[in-house]
């Protein structure tokens, strides 16, 4: 039985949210300094908080009764549909950095775009998300400033990550057959629209970091079809523990 | 009054006594949170909005609401989340702004229209006035503050960001 394409594409949408919104909250407790530990768990809150109305949503969308939780705790690395750079460890604090920017420069358009969805939920969805994606964008693109243009340390890590993520960009601007269904009806936003607003913001940011922008070449992809790294399967050993120890828990 | 108008009143006086539990100065009208108070028969509709996504007082919120109704009498109560349209400082009231300094905390500056992608918003600093500010960290204690310090007096102070 295939899933309907707007529980595809929702579900798309929350599990990006979801296992980054996980990633950063794994700096809890190590951020280089206290502002940023503050500054890394409410961008993490943000994505977790949105990921719950579009699980929501999914569930609803799929008539099966899965809620949220379900959705989040108790399907295996191969159901996530999250792209691969969300699920990229967080390395070094120029790895989390970089991975934050790549993404956020892409979402922030992204919700603009879906807040004219035909679709009310995912438009009402979006309208809130795009507003805190803009604070994510902002946060990130200073860091990189800070990183790329400071001391000979920062800066050659930060390329290093920047090399290393930059693979892992492409998979942003992919859309299947499900997806493009739903463009055609305007529920879906087409990423290929993005890409022009994304690189403008990339090359501004890289430019003032002094960073080089990496060559084009191959990209990482299967993310989106559920074929991931092993990071993934690690992540969610960690996330879904409570609930595969203690099914249906709450406090 | 009609009994569904005396109702509605009622329920609304005391889903606004409601506070934020982050900033207990504000209450949920003068935050804008509270949208509307509906009555369907003897059912009271409470219909809220969060600040943020991931707002994790909204859910207490939700019930010192529910508790707030029970004790005005209230029983037959439910309480929705509206997402659309998406909370703004826009909507926050000026007896909220006027609080919110007076508590300590910045009030957000001008409308949310002016949003830059780079740069600090120029903000007063809440105890001695000085306009001679600078931004610590674009995130504070929650969400949807951010952490400055004065110049002038040598406070550092949140201010409540534009959203």
């Amino acid at each position: 039985m295939t899933a309907p394409p707007l529980f595809s594409y929702t579900l798309r949408l929350a599990d990006n949210a979801l296992i980054l919104g996980h990633r950063l909250s794994e700096w809890i407790g190590h951020a280089p300094l206290l502002e940023e530990e503050l500054a890394l768990g409410n961008v993490a809150l943000d994505l977790i908080g949105q990921a719950r109305p579009l699980y929501a949503y999914a569930g609803t969308v799929e008539g099966q009764g899965r809620d949220e939780d379900s959705l989040a705790y108790l399907r295996d690395a191969h159901d996530f549909r999250n792209i691969l750079l969300v699920e990229q460890p967080n390395g070094d604090f120029a790895v989390t950095i970089i991975r934050q920017f790549l993404y956020a420069a892409f979402m922030h358009p992204f919700w603009r775009a879906l807040a004219r969805s035909s679709d009310a939920t995912l438009a009402a969805i979006a309208a809130k998300a795009e507003k805190e994606a803009a604070y994510h964008l902002r946060h990130a693109s200073e860091w990189l400033i800070r990183l790329g243009d400071g001391t000979a340390e920062s800066h050659r890590r930060a390329q290093a990550a920047l090399d290393e993520l930059w693979p892992y960009a492409g998979e942003m601007f992919e859309s299947d057959a499900v997806e493009q269904a739903l463009i055609a009806q305007g529920i879906a936003v087409d990423p290929t629209l993005l890409q022009a607003e994304w690189e403008r913001s990339v090359d501004s940011v890289l430019a003032e970091a002094t960073l080089a922008r990496p060559t084009a070449g191959w990209m990482q992809s299967g993310g989106r079809s559920g074929r991931h790294s092993e990071h993934l399967g690690h992540l969610l050993a960690e996330m879904q523990f409570l609930q595969r120890a203690y099914p249906g828990a709450t406090w | 009054m009609s009994g569904a108008a005396g109702l509605r009143e009622r329920a609304w006086a005391a889903a606004a006594r409601v506070v934020d539990p982050e900033i207990p100065v504000l209450s949920i009208a003068d935050l804008g949170v509270l949208r509307d108070v509906r009555v369907a028969g003897d059912t009271v509709e409470v219909v809220i909005t969060p600040t943020y996504s991931g707002c994790p007082a909204m859910r207490m919120i939700e019930l010192e609401i529910e508790a707030a109704l029970r004790a005005a009498g209230i029983d037959k109560l439910r309480i929705a989340t509206l997402l659309s349209p998406a909370w703004t400082t826009d909507w926050l009231s000026d007896e909220g702004r006027r609080k919110l300094a007076e508590y300590g905390i910045a009030p957000p500056q001008g409308a949310v229209s002016r949003r830059a992608l780079f740069g600090a918003d120029a903000v007063a600093c809440p105890r001695c006035g000085s306009a001679e500010t600078e931004r610590l960290a674009e995130f504070g204690s929650t969400s949807c503050k951010a952490l400055y310090r004065c110049r002038s007096c040598a406070e550092p102070f949140d201010y409540f960001k534009c959203h």
